[in-house]
């Protein structure tokens, strides 16, 4: 009785079955992710480091205060319209990859095409946020001497206000700051961007029937992975450079 | 061609399928919208002449706790990691504890480096200065900047 217990034990592991009922591919897929959120993680709290060890960041609220076609002072807006862009275009990719159990091609292709689109809708924002930042000119009093600064990775126009001449004036703030803000949101873009790559080809496989002729649209479910991982990266980024 | 014939039918399963993940992006777009809520109200406190650093601090703690429920919801329900087995879930959610040792380790060390610099206690002797950060070096008063005024 023992060994033919011991027997099927080993037998699971003998090859030609998963442990733990699920494909090749899709487990790789959640192992490569655990690995890239290890990454993130990293850049993340390096970045929380740094923070903590200086006196003065960055006011969020001052920075990213602005939104397109508009003067208004309106912090937190266009990062919140960023941020549900990104929710909503994971919502059309996990009903894409739900038509795809159903076997619906119709649905898959409508709504992955949905989601291409808040991806790139996404991207855009994203251009036009960092255009701005880039090419902002901010008074700022460096040795004496006003000057116009944007944020760039050397540059930083956000430190604590002096009084000079009768007003009040900022001066160059921690350069760390926009090291930090392009290097991660440019790595969760570059995400955004391979994953609207990754899609394109599963819209352009499915709408040649390579999944309908496979029987199966696992594809779709392994992009989605992808996809909802670059939305989970987000939640965290908007967190730390957004919202605290 | 079996599997087209068979996919038009919509079960009751697949409706309850779609309402969870409609409920899912409810609940991540209520969560969503209360993070900001108390994200405007730190601002609306920062503006104050004495802002309470206390209660912004709780306020901060908060928007953590709503961020990790929303990342639970993602990969939960989204990345259908809920509806896999045990065992699997297990060999991802465990390695990922390591984030609690990293991130308490390091936010830990910003505070000491913060501490040496306020204070005698690194090898440097402390010196009263002028809030001034590092940043690129001056350039001459006749710089390209005065286009700009």
């Amino acid at each position: 009785m023992e060994t033919a217990i011991a027997k099927a034990k080993t037998k699971i592991w003998a090859g030609g079955r998963s442990p733990f009922n699920v494909s090749y591919g899709k487990l790789m897929m959640w192992y490569f992710l655990m690995s890239d959120s290890f990454t993130f993680g990293a850049f993340l709290i390096s970045y929380g480091s740094i923070r903590f060890s200086l006196n003065h960041w960055v006011d969020h609220n001052y920075v990213f205060n602005e939104f397109p076609f508009t003067e208004a002072n309106l912090p937190l807006a266009f990062v919140s319209l960023m941020t549900f862009i990104l929710i909503m275009s994971s919502v059309t990719m996990v009903l894409a990859v739900h038509e795809g159990h159903k076997m619906n091609k119709k649905g898959v292709e409508k709504w992955l095409a949905l989601t291409i689109v808040g991806g790139l809708a996404f991207l855009s924002c994203q251009a036009w946020e960092w255009t701005h930042l880039i090419t902002g000119h901010h008074e700022v009093l460096v040795d004496g001497v006003i000057k116009y600064w944007g944020t760039t990775v050397s540059h930083n126009p956000w430190g604590p206000e002096v009084m000079y001449k009768g007003h009040m004036v900022a001066t160059p703030g921690p350069v760390a700051f926009g090291g930090y803000f392009f290097g991660i949101t440019g790595f969760h873009g570059f995400h955004v961007f391979s994953g609207v790559v990754i899609n394109s080809i599963m819209l352009i496989k499915t709408k040649k029937g390579d999944f309908a002729k496979r029987g199966h649209y696992e594809m779709i479910e392994k992009a989605g992975l992808y996809w909802h991982f670059v939305d989970l990266v987000w939640v965290f980024v908007f967190l730390c450079f957004y919202l605290i | 061609m079996i599997a087209e014939s068979t996919h038009l039918g919509t079960t009751e399963a697949d409706k309850a399928q779609v309402k969870r993940i409609w409920k899912a992006f409810w609940i991540l777009l209520v969560l969503t919208i209360a993070e900001l809520g108390l994200g405007l109200t730190i601002y609306k406190i920062d503006l104050g002449a004495n802002p309470n650093e206390s209660l912004v601090l709780m306020l901060k703690g908060v928007i953590c706790i709503l961020t990790l429920a929303k990342a639970f919801y993602i990969i939960s329900i989204f990345m259908h990691l809920g509806d896999e087995i045990r065992t699997m879930v297990m060999t991802i959610a465990l390695p990922a504890l390591l984030f609690v040792w990293f991130i308490i380790a390091f936010i830990a060390d910003g505070s000491s480096f913060r501490h040496l610099r306020n204070t005698d206690a690194g090898i440097r002797h402390y010196k009263e200065q002028p809030e001034q950060f590092h940043h690129p070096a001056a350039e001459p008063a006749e710089s390209s900047d005065k286009k700009l005024d």
